[in-house]
């Protein structure tokens, strides 16, 4: 993976300097909390409802064994004992003070991590897919790409005050493992006739309160020009993007507003212009970024045998486990949802527990997903059963990746000071009486997504089930969206009708997988179904 | 008038008044032209010649408008003095500085160690303005490209 030189150490250590600065000119009371505001949340510090919360980038969501564990002690010694994975593959720490955040960035800082640009109306972390470098349909890793842009938006003088807050996805695959239409800037690696690998663009996708699903707008960035098409796309939209409405000023209402047509016109004549300077860093840069995603020294000889005859065992490789683009290895995940437990949750000793598994047996490489779980990329199929068992014993063996159980959910009214209803306790009451084994089994592929407000952390436009949490007079209510989805054949979910309490929209969920049950044909997932037969019988059934 | 706090020349100050981009077209003896946020930079390079003074106003330090407007000017050959007026965070003076600006006048007067700070912050950046006439990271990893 990818490894500072002493450029990147010094703007990493040079921004901790910067901090530090301004938190003691905040502490002075030189800088009134206003004034302060904007410049901590350029470094992903928030004031939530208890304390301060800081947002840790991993950028593309990769992480080696030395970073995890420094997050683990993190937790520990600045927190209280626990870190909380997002959906933006980056980790939260939710009992935060001030005082101390310089020392945590400096204690981040010593093994290349940041938290530049987690937060504010700046590009933020950039994304990725969760199994690039390990993935069998992918054209290229596509973090390198990631890693360009990573730098490229780090204190780009231009774009540090957006109108808003602008995220930016990287896939390289078919499958859409990262949303990628569901962001500010989704960009799809791409092989065009000629053979050459390019970038494909979609801008002004975006959930919130206006969820919309990105339109392409250029089908083919040369690799040398990359750079300069993203900044066209950025500079069109710090000019006009609306800043007279803050629900109205994210690139996807630009977008829709001009029209995708005009939109593409005004970035395509800025990219005429731009390509007259010289902004663009060398094709020699992107090379010397990916010899650092050269594959791991994978043991050509290993094995493709498994022995399954541990029932468990063989439940967690069938939902967990992943098809590796090497011949006996595979790609596992660990679920960060047991059963009542707080979606993407990890205690300090169970961080350090998969750092020092991910040494042991995936060549020292982690990856934090969107879906708020945790993935080991490269895995000996030898070496599997250990490391399950292992696992399993720090209660992180939970086999239920992609099912009613692995639910994504925002911190919701228990932290966040955005939030209008609680997501947590819907998450665990749901997972609890889903958590049976035959149950999920019975279900199959069913992603469940929950956020606490209209801002839609938790994805709930894309769940196949999705559930808004609102207020309604100052009382928790909850709304459910069938037929959302976030792969390539990314969908917005509906609303059923009215909302529910926290007891009525379990009970609903049950309806709503019920008729699923008694309408599947074949192989069908809950979404198929939902496809073929439309609302309606699920309308009937849970309100009829 | 707000004074200017900071200023990156050596030549004569402008002060000439500064009208209004709508009206400078118009008014072919005006030298100083002032940028709101949402006003269109490029309604002015037809007149870069005879432009000795733009001020580019920020009502919040956060409206991150006139960055661009700054970087559209330099990049079309703008020589004149670039004055960054309004509400100045000493936090941004530095990319300020990087989007072309060579002189600032803060509606309060910053904290000159605060200024000096953030004017030297950043020995390295990994973006290539060509307006602010540094050398980028990847060009320093790349003497020979």
């Amino acid at each position: 993976m990818y490894k500072y030189d002493e450029y990147d150490q010094e703007m990493v250590d040079t921004r901790v300097a910067e901090f530090r600065d301004q938190v003691r000119r905040r502490i002075s009371g030189e800088l009134t909390e206003d004034q302060f505001r904007p410049l901590r949340l350029q470094n992903g510090l928030y004031l939530q409802l208890h304390a301060y919360m800081l947002r840790v980038a991993v950028p593309y969501g990769t992480l080696n064994s030395a970073q995890m564990k420094v997050l683990g002690d993190i937790a520990d010694k600045y927190d209280r004992g626990y870190g909380h994975f997002t959906t933006r593959q980056n980790i939260q720490y939710n009992w935060i003070k001030l005082e101390e955040t310089p020392d945590l960035l400096a204690e981040l800082a010593a093994v290349e991590m940041h938290a530049i640009q987690t937060s504010g109306n700046c590009i933020r972390n950039i994304s990725s897919d969760q199994y690039a470098g390990a993935a069998a349909d992918e054209i290229v890793d596509p973090r390198p790409y990631a890693e360009l842009l990573r730098q490229w938006s780090s204190f780009h003088p231009e774009f540090l005050t957006l109108p808003r807050k602008f995220k930016i996805a990287v896939i390289a695959s078919e499958k859409d493992r990262a949303a990628m239409k569901l962001h500010d800037i989704g960009i799809k690696m791409v092989r065009n006739d000629a053979g050459e690998i390019g970038a494909q663009f979609y801008v002004g996708g975006g959930m919130g309160r206006t969820p919309m699903i990105a339109p392409m707008i250029r089908e083919f960035v040369p690799l040398d020009q990359l750079i300069t098409y993203s900044e066209a796309c950025l500079r069109v939209y710090n000019r006009y993007g609306r800043r007279d409405n803050k629900y109205k000023a994210r690139i996807k209402i630009l977008v829709h507003e001009l029209g995708k047509d005009e939109y593409t016109r005004q970035v395509e004549e800025e990219f005429a212009h731009l390509l007259t300077l010289p902004i663009e860093p060398p094709l020699a840069e992107l090379e010397r970024i990916k010899t650092h995603f050269v594959e791991p020294a994978f043991d050509a000889g290993a094995s493709d045998e498994l022995d399954l005859s541990d029932p468990d065992f063989r439940l967690w490789v069938e939902r967990n486990t992943h098809a590796h683009k090497q011949a006996g290895y595979v790609i596992a995940t660990v679920s960060l949802k047991p059963v009542g437990g707080i979606p993407g949750d990890a205690s300090a000793d169970q961080i350090r527990l998969m750092a020092q598994l991910a040494k042991d047996y995936s060549f020292d490489e982690l990856r934090v997903t969107h879906a708020q779980n945790i993935v080991f990329p490269h895995v000996r199929k030898a070496d599997l059963y250990t490391l399950w068992q292992a696992l399993d014993a720090a209660e992180l063996g939970t086999a239920n990746l992609d099912t009613v159980g692995d639910i994504i959910a925002c911190p919701g009214l228990d932290y966040c000071s955005l939030a209008n209803a609680r997501s947590i306790p819907v998450a665990q009451k749901i997972s609890q009486r889903f958590g049976s084994a035959e149950k999920q089994a019975e279900l199959g592929e069913l992603k469940l997504k929950i956020s606490g407000c209209i801002n839609a952390c938790g994805h709930h436009h894309a769940g196949h089930i999705g559930i808004l949490g609102v207020d309604r007079k100052g009382v928790e209510n909850y709304q459910l969206l069938l037929g959302g989805s976030e792969g390539a054949d990314t969908s917005l979910g509906q609303i059923t009708g009215p909302g529910f309490d926290e007891d009525g929209i379990v009970n609903a969920v049950e309806k709503a997988t019920n008729v699923y049950l008694s309408n599947k044909q074949g192989e069908e997932r809950f979404l198929d179904t939902y496809r073929r037969i439309g609302m309606a019988p699920f309308k009937e059934a849970i309100y009829g | 008038m707000v004074e200017v706090q900071f200023r990156f020349r050596n030549d004569e100050a402008v002060n000439d008044p500064a009208v209004t981009v709508d009206s400078f077209a118009q008014q072919t003896n005006a030298a100083a032209v002032r940028i709101e946020p949402g006003d269109d930079a490029r309604a002015l390079l037809p007149h870069l010649e005879r432009i000795a003074l733009v001020e580019v106003n920020f009502p919040a330090w956060t409206d991150g408008r006139g960055y661009s407007s700054a970087r559209v000017l330099r990049e079309a050959g703008y020589t004149g003095e670039l004055r960054a007026v309004g509400d100045i965070a000493p936090d941004m003076l530095g990319h300020l500085q990087r989007c072309g600006f060579d002189a600032f006048a803060p509606d309060k007067a910053l904290n000159p160690a605060d200024a000096e700070a953030a004017f030297g912050r950043w020995n390295n950046v990994y973006q290539a303005t060509v307006v602010d006439g540094r050398q980028a990271i990847w060009a320093k990893r790349h003497p020979a490209a």
